[in-house]
């Protein structure tokens, strides 16, 4: 078991090498930086632009290769180059993370417990009220894109706060603006603003999870060993929680941490909506910026998660299945 | 579990004595309503019996007979939709209508459960052992924890799981079917129920272990004292483990008495084709079997009189009028009385004395007083004598020969670079020939290799060793056309006539397909399709339907109509009756052999029930571990097996007749075959062996040290591969 997971550990560092280089090379050839500085008001002469570009390892004039030679060798120190105004994107990149992490650890863990909890009962009550009802509620989410629950979501938001006089409901930003006070008074603002956007994120979520779950259960609930555990003297509760539940979470779990994976790109448009400065809105912000850095930097820290949650998923399938441990 | 109720359960303990029916079933019915405009199933009408304290009942019945939905009506077991009316009391406390809470408290502590498939029925993610003890647990959440794995580990060990305490950890993938199996009856022996229900528990097993199981069956019983109610479609089982037997069909029952009257004078029609539909393992090949025309009625669309009268050779038109109730032989109303008697009036079962015997039939009667069997009252089909066997077998011409055939299949492990830790030796060197006109019966458990060199003879490419020779052309030298064209003398027939037909293709589409591949003539085609449906006793007009409108028994048959449809010489059947219910399979086997009779065929038969292959094979090769351990003519081996396997296997069988059956000795061999990737040096069959125990040790180094080749032995047509064969009465 080590040796396989060492192998696949091995496998996953040549993917990422080669992700962030591919990601390096495709920014470095197609943003234009220089246009950047060009545009700035007053004009900066030519050689200003030039020395700026050259500083920051990022002049076009300089051969491709070696500008990739120069960024890679940082990268495999820990410098991941400076963005554009000259910031450090390491510190940066860290600091994106935190927010974006936050925001969807919270998201993905609630949508996907609801999503299980309800998939579930749904299948135990197939073709019953619920399961209609459940299923109705997961095609309309699925069938509606993030980007419009998101905005409806936040326009219900700011009527409700006009109705009520208040802002009872926070849609814009990670925090209030200049807000002081206790450390509690902090948390409790922050948790504010958390509300919303984690629950447009959750909502998605539940939705896939629910239709998952429900065809796992499916699958499991005319089985044998339900039936089995029934004959032993369970209720049939307690056989379908402990026998069927429990058999059918094996395949979800692991799809749960790949959505965490694809999340820290996925929730771009919640983060940019919600005013939310995390990984998605800060890519898209500095392929506008022309930042080559920055963008191989985020492809570099998507890879690792994607790279992250598979091999979370594969620990994770040898031990919830003990048919799978050789 | 609250005071109260162990209060109840003791004083329902304490209350019994000796007679008094531990589980008494009256009048139960189990519907499940149609849904979408669909007629409502009726699947259980109207059954009753009783089970007491050390008594052993048998249900027997064909698939669909009701006969599991009846047990997991009792057990509480059946999905909410469905609709149960009747009375099911344990130690007289009524159980229809507990809620699931109340019931869960019985199941598994005073009624308890084995099912049929041992494969699926342990939750894969638990340990064997916890699942046990989570049996004694769910009764009684105060025993601690250690007690409870203790008592799990002590009734591994009582249903002979060798070393109990290590494997207590094992998963259910890491145990074998027979020893899955053993885990579901220590999980239904954990709580000392007072009632098992054993639904076919032995039929997804092998008969070496189906005999364990048998074994561990009484055991059970005996160190439980329980009732036991064994639900089985397999004759020979019950016969000499139960004390009563309740035959179902169509929902009702229709005869029940003690074991030996209905074994020897049943008194019901259709108990009487069961019985006599029966290939027998103690009997000599004896013409026909007796076929049960038709099939069963379906549970949505019951005829009024009946059930059984559409099919019944002595039907009479007072059986249509209304269905004939219950009652002890002789007292049936008489037809006067029938004629009067307004029609589909509801049948009305004589509930009283639990042993009598009862039958559903209006004749019952006249059957009793003319003392007929099923060969009086069922016609026999003649079957001719095959040309071919007047010369004699030397002479014939021969249709397949197999030498030394040998297919090992590479273990390899890892994904990205696979490289080789073993071999799977799946056929290991084996000979045989087939001769003009005569059936080879293939025999062996699962795993022993049967259906891999059927693959190799059918794949008609070179052998990884050995060779093979179709209608005397070695396959390894044929041209891509030579195949195609050998392939027409060569057909095979399928084992599940569920999954080898195309849905989606109509019967005559299945049947022509061979031809059209071959090139007949269309016109030629439509009137060959045609003659094969009649010649396999179909109609013409079932020519435009699909495969789902038909039942086992007539699919199997569309399946021997496409294997014959280029004229080919030589048959391979792969299991073709092992699907099928015993009425239909003695049906399919009397057409198998009334073709080989007016067409010369030669078959190669794969089977593993034995009594089939005495029944229609001339010659038999008995393989174990990817080897042939016996071959010669079926009259021998089967009369005086001389290798140690054949003899268990036959001692295994259990016979369809109580009295024999209850005097036999079985030879119970130990443990499971081993695995094809490690078979054990010298002798496959030592590590099993009845007879290397009493060997001294110089004879058993020899089995240990040299493999055994296949020798004549008996001066007749009979080879084993053993050291020390033993000429000896069969059965």
């Amino acid at each position: 078991m080590g040796k396989f997971l060492a192998r696949r550990m091995l496998n996953y560092v040549v993917l990422v090498f080669i992700a962030t280089s591919f990601a390096y090379v495709l920014a470095a050839t197609h943003l234009d930086p220089r246009a950047y500085f060009e545009q700035m008001q007053p004009p900066p002469s030519p050689e200003a632009v030039n020395d700026q570009l050259d500083s920051l390892n990022l002049n076009d004039e300089t051969p491709i290769a070696e500008r990739y030679a120069t960024w890679m060798s940082g990268v495999l120190t820990g410098d991941f180059g400076r963005n554009i105004q000259g910031g450090d994107v390491a510190s940066q990149m860290w600091m994106k993370a935190g927010v974006t992490l936050r925001l969807i650890t919270v998201a993905t863990l609630l949508g996907s417990a609801v999503g299980i909890a309800v998939g579930a009962y749904a299948a135990v009550r197939q073709y019953r009220g619920f399961d209609k009802a459940a299923t109705a509620a997961s095609f309309v989410v699925l069938s509606i894109p993030t980007v419009v629950i998101a905005i409806v979501v936040q326009v219900i938001a700011s009527s409700v706060n006009d109705g009520l006089g208040t802002q009872l409901l926070r849609y814009s930003g990670e925090y209030s603006a200049g807000f002081d006070g206790t450390w509690w008074e902090l948390l409790l603002n922050r948790l504010h603003h958390a509300m919303l956007p984690t629950f447009v994120l959750a909502v998605a979520l539940f939705a896939a999870f629910a239709r998952y779950q429900r065809n796992m259960m499916l699958d499991v609930l005319g089985a044998d060993f339900v039936r089995t555990a029934m004959a032993k003297g369970l209720t049939r509760r307690q056989a379908l929680f402990k026998h069927a539940l429990r058999t059918a979470l094996i395949p979800t779990i692991t799809y749960f941490t790949f959505t965490f994976g694809a999340l820290v790109a996925g929730a771009t448009f919640t983060e940019k909506i919600y005013g939310w400065h995390g990984m998605g809105a800060w890519l898209i912000d500095s392929i506008f910026r022309h930042d080559v850095h920055v963008v191989a930097a985020v492809s570099w820290f998507m890879a690792i998660t994607i790279m992250a949650a598979s091999f979370l998923s594969d620990l994770l399938y040898a031990w919830l299945d003990p048919r799978v441990r050789v | 579990m609250s005071t109260d109720t162990v209060a109840a359960h003791r004083a329902a303990h304490s209350g019994h004595t000796g007679d008094t029916p531990v589980l008494e079933v009256t009048d139960l019915t189990v519907t499940f309503p149609g849904t979408n405009g669909n007629p409502d199933v009726h699947a259980v009408r109207g059954v009753g019996y009783s089970v007491s304290r050390g008594e052993v009942l048998g249900i027997v019945g064909e698939s669909g007979s009701g006969k599991s939905v009846s047990s997991m009506a009792a057990m509480g077991l059946l999905p909410d939709h469905a609709r149960i009316t009747g009375s099911v009391r344990l130690h007289g406390e009524e159980l229809l209508g507990l809620d699931d809470r109340a019931m869960a408290r019985k199941r598994g502590r005073v009624i308890s459960m084995v099912f049929q498939d041992p494969l699926s029925g342990l939750t894969p993610v638990y340990t064997v052992g916890d699942q046990l003890a989570e049996a004694v647990l769910v009764h009684d959440a105060r025993t601690p924890k250690a007690q409870a794995r203790a008592r799990a580990v002590e009734l591994l060990d009582l249903v002979g799981i060798p070393n109990p305490a290590s494997r207590y950890r094992s998963f259910p993938h890491e145990f074998s079917g027979g020893m899955r199996q053993r885990v579901m009856i220590a999980m239904a022996m954990a709580n000392h129920p007072d009632v098992i229900i054993c639904d076919e528990p032995t039929t997804a097993l092998d008969v070496t272990i189906q005999a364990q199981i048998l074994d561990l069956l009484r055991t059970a019983r005996r160190e439980t004292g329980a009732a036991i109610v064994m639900i089985t479609h397999d004759l020979g089982v019950v016969a000499g483990f139960v004390d009563r037997v309740l035959v179902m069909y169509a929902g009702r029952a229709v005869e029940t008495g003690g074991v030996d009257q209905i074994y020897h004078g049943s008194r019901m029609p259709y108990t009487m084709g069961l019985l006599g539909a029966v290939p027998r393992v103690d009997a000599e090949r004896r013409g026909a079997l007796v076929p049960v025309r038709g099939n069963p009625p379906s549970p949505s669309d019951l005829p009024t009189g009946c059930t059984f009268a559409p099919r019944c050779p002595i039907a009479e038109p007072e059986c249509e009028r209304s269905e004939p109730a219950l009652l002890a032989v002789g007292s049936q109303p008489s037809r006067d009385d029938v004629r009067d008697s307004r029609p589909g009036a509801p049948p009305e079962d004589d509930t009283g004395g639990a042993g009598a015997h009862r039958s559903a039939c209006l004749r019952s009667g006249e059957i009793a007083r003319n003392r007929w069997t099923a060969l009086d009252i069922y016609p026999v089909p003649e079957i001719p004598e095959p040309a071919a066997s007047a010369a004699p077998r030397a002479d014939r011409p021969e249709m397949l020969r197999v030498t030394g055939l040998v297919k090992h299949h590479p273990l390899t492990k890892g994904t990205v670079f696979k490289r080789r830790v073993g071999t799977v030796y799946a056929v290991d060197g084996i000979d045989f020939d087939i001769r003009e006109g005569e059936t080879l019966a293939l025999v062996g458990e699962s795993g022993c290799g049967k259906s891999s060199t059927l693959m190799e003879i059918m794949g008609l490419h070179e052998p990884q060793r050995g060779r093979v020779e179709v209608m005397g052309r070695d396959t390894a030298g044929l041209s891509r056309s030579d195949r195609f064209r050998l392939r027409r003398d060569m057909q095979i027939v399928f084992q599940d006539p569920m999954s080898s037909l195309d849905p989606r293709m109509t019967v005559f589409e299945i049947i022509s397909e061979p031809l059209r591949t071959h090139g007949t003539p269309r016109a030629e085609t439509t009137a060959r399709v045609y003659e094969l449906l009649r010649l396999v006793g179909l109609d013409t007009e079932h020519a435009t339907r699909f495969p789902a409108e038909f039942s086992g028994g007539q699919r199997q048959r569309i399946g021997i109509a496409r294997a014959l449809a280029l004229e080919p010489r030589l048959l391979v059947l792969d299991e073709p009756v092992s699907a099928l219910d015993v009425s239909i399979q003695a049906g399919v086997v009397n057409l198998l052999e009334e073709l080989q009779a007016r067409l010369g065929l030669s078959y190669l038969f794969v089977a593993h029930d034995l009594s089939v292959v005495r029944h229609v094979a001339d010659r038999v090769a008995v393989m174990y571990l990817g080897r042939i351990v016996e071959i010669g003519d079926t009259e021998f081996v089967y009369t005086r097996p001389s290798h140690p396997y054949t003899q268990a296997l036959l001692s295994a069988i259990p016979i369809p007749d109580p009295e024999k059956e209850r005097a036999r000795t079985h030879i119970v061999l130990d443990a499971d075959p081993p695995s094809p990737a490690d078979p054990p040096s010298g002798c496959g069959f030592r590590t099993r062996c009845q007879k290397f125990g009493t060997l001294s040790e110089p004879e058993q180094e020899q089995c240990v040290s040299d493999e055994p080749l296949v020798t004549p032995v008996n001066r007749g047509d009979q080879a084993v591969a053993c050291h020390f064969p033993e000429r000896q009465a069969g059965v």
